[in-house]
């Protein structure tokens, strides 16, 4: 089946006092119905640029330099301010990192929610938006629509962001970070919960998250970004079992659930994210690499791999340390 | 909340005590003995003591105090020196008149100003800004009795179209209307220009918040995020302004009624510190401090209840 929703060597730069820092560079993805796509990567990679990307909500002094946006092939920057909100909430739809500030801290849930939902025609009625604040697991779905954003848990907040996003209908749900703001029990029921839903709903969906444990628990197939870039994409399972680039390999080191045996200590990848607004010359990774080399700091690599994509010289040749 | 409402209440009360005492002092600071200013070099003394005497002037300056605040507590401002009139019937007289004014001058400039600010907001940084931000400064710089004097000239003298000084016939709504436009464009006009540009800056801040990326994330038009959802949150700074607003729309009031020769307590109180009608003066200032007070405390007060925040801060 052909792409819902893709992105195509794009890139997004942000204007900073003396120059641009360059947060997406030649990022390329796609998403299918059905399907649901991971992003992962540390804080400051450009997940949430590219997110933003997707929906055509870029911050202001954000520029994109070249590529597209397509939503079932269609170019979303080519079309008019008004088509491009009308594509907005309705076919494309998000849910954001932090539930505390998303809502108006003026307004009723309730009022919210139907003003969202009459943003492309007839407002729901309450019943319907309380049926599905049901279905998301709110408990008491009629009072919650008359309290105010304040008086919801975070991750209550975050239940009635999805409920909201799912009235919507949308073809593809993006959720950039949905879990990052709450502790560990709420993330968990959070997961579950898009887990849930997974099965009943047929659009395609994107998580954005710097955590590999909600990769695993949701996603079929995942990119990892590194300072910009999508360094390795592959098949959930495929990274898991067999990461090729050295990004992806140090970040599934990393990961809390592997602390290092008879240690107790959580490994770190050394060294730092290089500067956006003044790359290295080679590879972004470079400085951070076990397996950098001379032609490695000097030339970029290029996407090579077979039935996945890996951004690195050695990307064929390496063999796992 | 009732226990906030209780606490502000109490508080405006001392302020009101505060200044009334120190105008007190003020008028035995000020050189020269009321009486005798009052009767005129040639008057003579017996004449003056008198005077003073009615005046309460004989009396230790705390007696009199306490005295004053003891009437005032029974609702006696005290008598008019010259007319023998009751203060508080001089003032609830002319009242109605500069509470007119004042409301009717805040009303427009309060509608005007927010759609000013709105307008701006939903046509940021295009001509319709531009043009607006120009204005609101112009506006806002002229002071209100220029405008008033320049209106009195055009649209009153050469015009002819509006009444140049009163308050219309007492009972011809159509006359008193028509007498209002020239002082209440006056008095509110610089308030239009401050008002779009505080609803605008506050509504500029707001529209940066997450919670508007979530409207607009969902495909909400602009203008419905302005109005539904922006303007909501950018009122709130706007009323607590707006309540000490209220009381320089009251003292610009005092010039403009002035320059219409319009009846109220701006004519009152320039009459009476003319005259050196001290009780006139301090009834007519207190009368004034506490109406103001009480608009600022029930400005407060709704702050509260409109902001669902507060109003939990203060009921737990
Ligand atoms: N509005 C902005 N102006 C300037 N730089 C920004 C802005 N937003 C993000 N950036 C920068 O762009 C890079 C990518 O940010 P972001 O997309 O938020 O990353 P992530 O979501 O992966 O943490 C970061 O270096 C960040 O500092
Ligand atoms: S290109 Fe070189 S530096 Fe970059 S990830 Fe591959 S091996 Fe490491
Ligand atoms: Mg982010």
């Amino acid at each position: 089946m052909s792409a819902l929703l893709s992105v195509e060597n794009l890139s997004v730069s942000y204007r900073i006092p003396g120059g641009r820092l360059r947060a997406l560079r030649d990022v390329t993805l796609s998403v299918r119905r059905g399907e649901v796509l991971g992003i992962v990567g540390e804080s400051g990679c450009g997940k949430s640029t590219l997110a933003a990307a997707m929906i055509g909500l870029l911050p202001q002094g954000a520029t994109v330099e070249g590529g597209a946006i397509r939503l079932e092939g269609e170019d979303m920057r080519h079309l008019s301010p008004d088509r491009q909100r009308g594509i907005r909430g309705r076919s494309v739809a998000m849910v954001f990192q932090d539930p505390m500030t998303a809502f108006n801290p003026v307004l009723t849930i309730g009022r919210q929610v139907a003003d969202f939902t009459g943003a492309h025609g007839q407002r729901l009625p309450q019943a319907e938006i309380a049926a599905m604040l049901e279905r998301v697991g709110i408990p008491d779905p009629a009072r919650c629509l008359g309290r105010y954003p304040h008086e919801l848990s975070g991750g209550m907040r975050q239940r009635v962001a999805i409920a909201a996003a799912l009235l919507m209908r949308p073809d593809v749900l993006i959720a950039d970070e949905p879990t990052t703001a709450l502790d560990v029990t709420m993330e968990a029921q959070i997961i579950h919960l898009l887990r849930a839903l997974r099965a009943d709903f047929d659009g395609a969906i994107v998580i954005v998250t710097h955590h590999l444990g909600v990769i695993a628990e949701l996603c079929d197939r995942v990119a990892v970004m590194y300072a910009g870039e999508v360094v390795e994409e592959a098949a959930v399972d495929d990274l898991f079992h067999d990461p090729r680039h050295p990004y992806s390999r140090a970040l599934l080191a990393c990961d809390p659930a592997v602390v290092i045996p008879g240690t107790g200590h959580l490994p770190t990848i050394g060294g730092r994210v290089p500067d956006l607004s003044v790359l290295p010359a080679g590879c972004a990774f470079a400085a951070r690499c076990p397996l950098a080399d001379a032609l490695c700091r000097t030339s970029p690599p290029r996407v090579a791999g077979q039935g996945r994509s890996v951004l690195c010289h050695r990307a064929a040749t390496q063999v796992a340390p | 909340m009732l226990d906030y409402a209780i606490r502000r209440v109490g508080l405006s009360l001392l302020i009101l005590i505060v200044v009334m005492t120190a105008m007190y002092g003020m008028v035995f600071l000020v050189p020269g003995d009321p009486a005798s200013l009052a009767l005129g070099p040639r008057a003579t003394p017996e004449l003056k003591e008198a005077l003073r005497e009615r005046m309460g002037l004989d009396q230790p300056i705390l007696t009199q105090i306490a005295y004053f605040f003891a009437n005032v507590l029974q609702g006696d401002l005290g008598v008019d020196v010259w007319s023998k009139r009751p203060v508080l019937e001089q003032i609830l007289e002319v009242f109605p008149n500069t509470l007119l004014l004042g409301v009717v001058a805040l009303g427009w400039a309060l509608v005007t100003g927010i759609l000013l600010g709105c307008a701006a907001v939903v046509w940021r940084d295009t001509w319709v800004d531009r043009l607006l931000g120009v204005l609101s400064v112009s506006v806002i710089s002229v002071p209100s009795f220029v405008v008033a004097i320049y209106g009195l000239i055009v649209f009153a003298v050469w015009l002819n179209w509006l009444p140049a000084i009163g308050a219309g016939e007492t009972g011809d709504p159509a006359s008193q209307l028509r007498a209002l436009i020239l002082p209440a464009f006056a008095v509110g006009i610089g308030w239009v220009g401050y008002l779009a540009r505080l609803v605008r800056a506050s509504m500029l801040e707001v529209m940066e918040a997450p919670h508007i990326r979530t409207a607009r994330a969902f495909g909400m038009r602009e203008r419905d995020i302005v109005l539904r959802h922006a303007l909501r949150v950018a009122i709130v700074p706007t009323i607590s302004i707006l309540a000490v607003g209220f009381g320089s729309i009251l003292s610009s009031a005092v010039f403009v009624e002035s320059v219409f020769s319009r009846p109220g307590i701006g004519t009152l109180i320039t009459g009476a510190v003319e005259k050196r009608n001290y009780p006139v003066v301090m009834g007519t200032v207190l009368f004034m401090t506490a109406f103001y007070l009480a608009v600022v405390t029930a400005a407060d007060l709704l702050i509260a209840r409109l902001d669902p925040r507060v109003r939990d801060v203060l009921r737990g």
